[in-house]
């Protein structure tokens, strides 16, 4: 039997959070964690996480199992479980709606500060705007993101500052537009991001790189950002 | 943009130059000391050392490069921990009034010396 062992705050009814064990039969099965989930809630209907596609594409399930960040819908029990214990819980750092549901105005906040969209002030062209294969493949890396927030909530530096460092999910999608050849609004977008806390409360501890369930480098993008951000200065 | 008065630069660029350039000299300076220490050293041969003006430039320089480096660095600390979102309104009081105190101790230092320096 496996102990998997739940995060359960519902404000409406409990003072505090407090965590719920449940002894799970697996059937020998190396299941997803999402999967055990959505059998414990077929017993507990009042289990609450967010899931959609279950297949690691939209980005909603991203939790804290045995205390690291992934998507519980990719993550194997055989890449989580020790000693056939599973510890749920909401992403850290956020504040918590119900059980395993955090709210993430403050991550989104970030993400529209960088301004995700394409700017381009020169007359579109009738057809579209062309891009060599070389200045497509800059965005490999950049563009897969997912939005799950596994990263930035993994980051000591998100925890203490999410107000004012954008976190490495925003800095990712910033260097994305930074390094699209068609777009035009570098130097505004370099500009907004010189203070102190932006990009520079990143130090570099990769524990962004480590959780990532796309497998992308957020440190790597914020080491361009910066660099860009001298070749500017100096 | 998010705006910082009490930072070294007020930019997060200069901050990070400064930061490793003053690292780079400190790390210089050490490693002449270090070397100077080594084979031990007597009150004559420290005197005649510090007598050159380039081995007290080159002390100014680190001088000036700890105090960059110490303001930066705990700069972040207290910006990090000592604010309202983890502490309340106290965090900020606590944070303003450290910071002074790392100020005036760091400006002290450096006064302090200059007056080692070139007054002996
Ligand atoms: S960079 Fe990775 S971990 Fe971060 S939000 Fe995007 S997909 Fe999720
Ligand atoms: S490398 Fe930077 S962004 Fe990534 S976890 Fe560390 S401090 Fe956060
Ligand atoms: S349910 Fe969509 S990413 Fe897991």
């Amino acid at each position: 039997m496996l102990k998997v062992s739940i995060y359960r705050y519902n404000p409406e009814v409990d003072d505090k959070p407090y965590m719920q064990d449940f002894d799970f039969d697996t059937q020998g099965k190396d299941l997803m964690v999402l999967d055990v989930l959505e059998q414990l809630k077929s017993q507990d209907t009042t289990i609450t996480y967010r899931r959609s596609c279950r297949e690691g594409v939209c980005g909603s399930d991203g939790l804290n199992m045995n205390g690291k960040n992934g998507l519980a819908c990719i993550t194997p029990l055989s890449a989580t479980v020790k000693g056939n214990k599973l510890v749920l819980r909401p992403l850290p750092g956020l504040p918590v709606i119900r059980d395993l549901i955090v709210d993430m105005s403050m991550f989104y906040a970030q993400y529209e500060k960088v301004q995700p969209y394409l700017q381009n002030n020169s007359p579109a062209p009738a057809i579209e705007r062309l891009q060599s294969p070389e200045d497509r493949a800059k965005l490999d890396g950049l563009y897969e993101c997912i939005l799950c927030a596994c990263c930035s909530t993994s980051c000591p530096s998100f925890w203490w500052n999410p107000d004012r460092f954008i976190g490495p999910a925003g800095l990712l999608q910033s260097y994305r537009f930074l390094a699209d050849s068609r777009d035009t609004a570098t130097e505004e977008r370099l500009a907004k991001l010189d203070d102190p806390f932006s990009v520079f409360r990143c130090h570099g501890i990769q524990n962004c790189v480590n959780v990532c369930p796309k497998g992308l480098n957020p440190t790597r993008a914020i080491g361009h950002i910066r660099n860009m951000l001298l070749s500017r200065a100096t | 943009m998010v705006t910082a008065v009490t930072s070294f630069g007020r930019s997060g660029t200069s901050d990070w130059l400064v930061q490793r350039v003053s690292g780079v000299i400190l790390l210089a300076y050490f490693l002449f000391i270090g070397s100077n220490l080594i084979g031990g050293v007597d009150y004559i041969a420290w005197k005649a050392l510090f007598a050159h003006t380039w081995v007290k430039v080159f002390s100014l320089m680190a001088l000036l490069s700890l105090a960059a480096h110490a303001w930066i660095g705990i700069w972040v600390v207290l910006t990090d921990y000592l604010t309202e979102r983890l502490m309340g309104a106290k965090g900020n009081v606590l944070r303003v009034a450290l910071q002074l105190l790392v100020m005036v101790t760091i400006f002290v230092y450096v006064v302090w010396g200059v007056q080692i320096l070139w007054g002996y």
